[in-house]
């Protein structure tokens, strides 16, 4: 018999619906899976043992008894909710995350939270107070972050599916390092209410996943309204099972020249490349497309998102809740040291980073020209997108690197999210889907940008492109 | 000395809408209740959760801004104001910074039966109140109490146009009024729904620049506002007089030392880096509900006193007295429309009334008397079977044990005697027994009719008219 936990959702899904598969022995299958494989690849912070006896009652649900993963910055109710940061210690938030309540209605099993980079600031999963998650195609390597620990769960069979979420890339480079599906939807399709924010204003959750259908599933569950975020669009949310049809014909799929730059990985290039003629080969049309501020994105970003950061991080101050030092001998050392110890390297970093760019005398100079320039990297893809329907570059420039390679050059680091970095800026719904493997029998993955609300686009072209090939169906030796 | 000086003042008002539930969060804003009962993950800030501005309080605002004849800003925008306190869950105050929701107002306030001095009204915003630290007596710890994070707050801020305390102490009030007639807050300075902060300065007369300015805080009434504004004044000018530096600070004042003093905190310049709120989209009012809001505006203090001088042949300034507090002129209203004495009505309302209220420390609505009952009471002294002195009693009775009128009347056997036969009875007995004074006044000593009438009224226990009393003495006395 094959192993339950190397399946996909909507393969389970069939078995439970049609041969009465009992959501248990998925959860056994799991379980065990992860008892025997999870001391290797770290991608757990915390096992839901008691996953077993709450599968949820409604058979009916569009994901019942399917056992999925959390990322670690997603509040679920009574279960410890970290952002893998020392300063949330003990922290059990008093309320479900909009995104929790739904997958908990429709049917969904939470078996744990993921590893990530603390408060998602990393795009290795190594700034996370657990300790690092690895590579399942190569242990001594990062899965990528910040979701690394959904995806590298995913890519090891580990979990079923996951949440992620995306602020710069944290849900696509890790797909696409680990050789899973990631999708970040459009900003305001599914709400952030429960999400500890990084970047309010970028942040996405989203689902990784091992295939395209088992994106657009979770996609159905979770998109939508929510009256408790503002920022959330109210828009019917359409069925994306509908756009999974292999036909990409009259499909007009732009590449961006300003992707394909120096220092590109070669076997990364060599790959999306090939990707891109077999969209061809399936009867889209290839546009030449230029999106000339690209390279202020990194730089862009590197201001908005540590401003917004340094202002939603504030609230961890060892008052209410986590983390407080003891024998402070006044509120400000309570402060002082209690941040001090909480906090890791890299969310001192960026805090101190988003404090300077917001004080006066440098908000002019900082904050308000990032976002001048975001406005125009938006514009570039509103030009863009009157040219073509999706956009295809590589998701990362390179495979996935070497554990500690990156850390002493947070520069080097911030540059691995360059080619993702842009789609929050702008809003945009963008996907990875495995694409090919390098040499080292590394994944890469080709990386779809849509217009805003065009997830449906995304389905269709990635789901076309997945049905030809087969990287996706590839598993790591473990 | 003050000739010299001129003294430059601005007033900061923060008020507390009077919505059912918070600015951003769905928990009830009820006063009173037991510590951080009235909470959720969004008040307190807690890690995930997202603001939802409620409607209300942002029509409330609009609402007071309308009143205070300010613009209203095409797009609304919130911004973030950043700095660490433990009574600020999120270490962020909501607030709006460059894009007040309104500005460019103004209040005209009265000073007694004159028009004082328009005073122009910078800005008015919408932004969240933050909690309250407990440091309980004695103890090495603070608690704190967070049923108030996150109330809706107005912050009304007026230019640096107000040229002495007198005048802050009008516009205040005149501006407490106008908030009253919305319905938007109760105002209630002891409650902490209404706070209001000064930053005052002097300058020489006739100079443009302005002064180094201080700020004064902790005054909890209007009149606490205008003493330390008063004291501020005086210590700024003996400073300048003495040729010594006036520190830009923060002062608190000191109810009991009528002083202000620094504050003991050290108050850093504070940067508090404001941005806009990325949780909150910017949106567009839309006209027609600025249109209908204003409107549905209530007739307005001003326009009140305009319509009860014409309307009822009032004074100025008793018009001014009577529509100051909504409530007190509602009740005028109803009482004015069962009863024609508008004069009387004014007396007694301006009179007694309000020194009752003042007494007891109630508003009308407090102090209990239905207008029915009071036009009653008026109708008895109209009708002469009480006379004015008795009806000031019968007034306590009424607000002490909540009967009418009539009932106290009778009940005490008040009522007036203005039976001329009573009365008649009463005269010839006290003539009789008071020959010596009778004589006295026959031979020229006129006041000797006081005595009489005195021993007239303990006869009948005072409920003589004394008018009738008058009459009928008189008639005896053979005049």
């Amino acid at each position: 018999m094959e192993n339950l936990y190397s399946l996909t959702a909507h393969e389970l899904k069939e078995k439970i619906d049609k041969f009465s598969l009992a959501p248990s022995s998925i959860l056994d299958s799991l379980f065990e899976r992860i008892a025997s494989l999870d001391e290797k690849i770290k991608a757990f912070v915390s096992l839901n043992k008691r996953a077993a006896s709450a599968i949820p009652e409604n058979k009916a649900g569009k994901l019942y008894g399917i056992p999925i993963l959390v990322k670690d910055n997603i509040c679920v109710k009574g279960e410890a909710t970290t952002c893998a940061s020392r300063i949330l210690e003990g922290f059990k938030p008093p309320y479900d995350a909009t995104v929790i309540k739904k997958l908990k209605s429709e049917g969904a099993v939470l078996i744990g939270k993921a590893n990530m980079d603390e408060f998602a600031f990393g795009s290795s999963c190594e700034t996370s107070c657990y300790g690092p998650t690895r590579n399942p195609w190569d242990t001594d390597r990062i899965p990528g972050g910040s979701s690394g620990g959904s995806a590298a769960a995913v890519a090891s069979d580990q979990t079923i599916l996951a949440l992620g979420s995306d602020t710069g890339g944290s849900i696509r480079q890790p797909a696409s390092l680990c050789g899973v599906v990631g999708l970040k939807p459009t900003y305001g399709r599914v709400s952030r209410y429960g999400l500890i924010a990084f970047a309010s204003s970028l942040d996405q959750i989203g689902p990784i996943t091992k295939d395209v259908r088992d994106a657009a599933l979770v996609m159905n569950v979770i998109a939508g309204y929510d009256e408790m975020d503002s920022t959330c669009v109210d828009m019917p949310v359409p069925d994306y099972t509908k756009s999974l049809v292999s036909d990409v014909k009259g499909l007009r799929v732009g590449v961006p020249k300003e992707y394909f730059i120096k220092g590109i990985d070669k076997e990364v290039e060599a790959s999306v490349r090939a990707a891109i003629d077999i969209l061809k080969d399936l009867g889209a049309e290839i546009v030449d497309i230029t999106l000339p501020h690209t390279q202020y994105a990194v730089s862009t970003y590197y201001i908005v998102a540590p401003a917004e950061a340094s202002s939603n991080l504030a609230r961890f101050d060892g008052v209410q809740y986590g983390h407080r030092s003891r024998d402070s001998k006044d509120l400000i050392d309570m402060y002082i040291k209690t941040r001090s110890t909480g906090f890791g390297n890299e969310a001192k970093r960026r805090i101190l980073l988003g404090t300077y760019c917001l004080s006066t005398g440098y908000y002019d100079a900082y904050y308000l020209k990032a976002q001048k320039v975001r406005t125009r990297i938006k514009e570039d893809f509103d030009s863009a997108f009157k040219l073509c329907d999706l956009i295809v570059t590589p998701t990362t420039p390179t495979p996935a690197f070497k554990i500690g390679e990156k850390t002493e050059d947070p520069l080097s680091m911030y540059l691995s999210d360059i080619f993702t970095i842009s789609a929050n800026l702008a809003g945009l719904p963008a996907i990875s889907i495995p694409c090919g493997f390098s040499e080292e029998s590394l994944p890469i993955g080709l990386h779809m940008l849509a217009r805003p609300f065009g997830e449906e686009t995304l389905f269709r072209a990635a789901y076309a492109f997945e049905r030809r090939t087969d990287h996706h169906k590839r598993k790591p030796k473990l | 000395m003050t000739a010299k000086y001129e003294t430059v003042i601005g007033l900061e008002v923060h008020l507390q809408l009077e919505t059912e539930t918070k600015a951003f969060c769905g928990c009830s804003t009820e006063f009173g209740k037991p510590p951080n009962s009235h909470t959720c993950p969004v008040c307190l800030g807690f890690p995930g959760s997202l603001p939802v501005l409620n409607e209300k309080a942002f029509l409330y605002s609009i609402k007071v801004a309308l009143a205070l004849n300010c613009k209203i800003q095409d797009t609304i925008k919130f911004d973030r104001k950043n700095y660490y306190y433990p009574d600020l869950p999120k270490n962020f105050q909501i607030s709006q910074f460059d894009m007040p929701l309104s500005y460019d107002g103004f209040v005209d306030p009265f000073s007694g039966s004159l028009d004082a001095k328009r005073v122009h009204i910078k800005r008015v915003h919408l932004e969240e109140d933050a909690g309250k630290l407990i440091h309980p007596a004695k103890e090495s710890y603070s608690l704190v109490d967070f049923n108030r994070a996150g109330m809706p707050l107005l912050e009304i801020v007026t230019e640096p146009d107000i040229n002495s305390p007198q005048e802050a102490y009008d516009y205040l009030t005149a501006l407490k009024s106008i908030l009253q007639y919305l319905r938007v807050s109760d105002c209630d300075m002891e409650k902490g729904s209404l706070r209001c902060d000064a930053n005052i300065s002097i300058r020489k007369a006739g100079e443009k620049e302005l002064g180094v300015k201080v700020e004064v805080k902790n005054m909890n009434s209007f009149r606490w506002v205008r003493e330390a504004l008063s004291f501020e004044a005086k210590r700024q000018i003996a400073l300048a007089e003495a040729g010594e530096r006036i520190i830009q600070e923060t002062r608190l004042w000191d109810a009991q030392k009528l002083v202000t003093l620094p504050m003991r905190s050290k108050e850093e310049a504070h940067d508090y880096r404001y941005f806009p709120e990325p949780d909150l989209v910017p949106f567009i009012v839309d006209k027609k509900i600025i249109d209908r809001i204003e409107k549905e505006l209530p007739e307005l203090p001003r326009e009140r006193a305009g319509r009860f001088t014409r309307d009822y042949g009032l004074s100025e300034y008793d018009a001014r007295v009577l529509t100051g507090q909504v409530d007190l002129a509602d009740y005028f209203e109803k009482c004015a429309n069962i009863y024609a004495n508008r004069k009387t009505l004014t007396t007694w309302i301006n009179g007694d009334i309000a020194a009752q209220m003042n007494a007891r420390k109630v508003n009308i609505v407090g102090l209990g008397i239905e207008p029915k009952d009071l036009v009653e009471l008026l109708k008895m002294i109209d009708g002469q079977s009480i006379s004015g002195k008795m009806a000031k009693d019968v007034l306590l009775g009424m607000i002490d044990t909540k009967k009418s009128a009539g009932e106290i009347v009778s009940s005490k056997g008040l009522s007036q005697v203005s039976d001329k036969d009573k009365i008649e009875e009463a005269v010839k007995d006290v003539l009789a027994k008071n020959e010596k004074s009778v004589n006295d006044y026959k031979g020229g000593k006129k006041t000797a009719i006081t005595f009489l009438i005195g021993q007239i009224m303990k006869q009948t226990k005072g409920k003589a008219n004394p008018a009738v009393v008058n009459d009928v003495l008189k008639k005896h006395l053979g005049e």
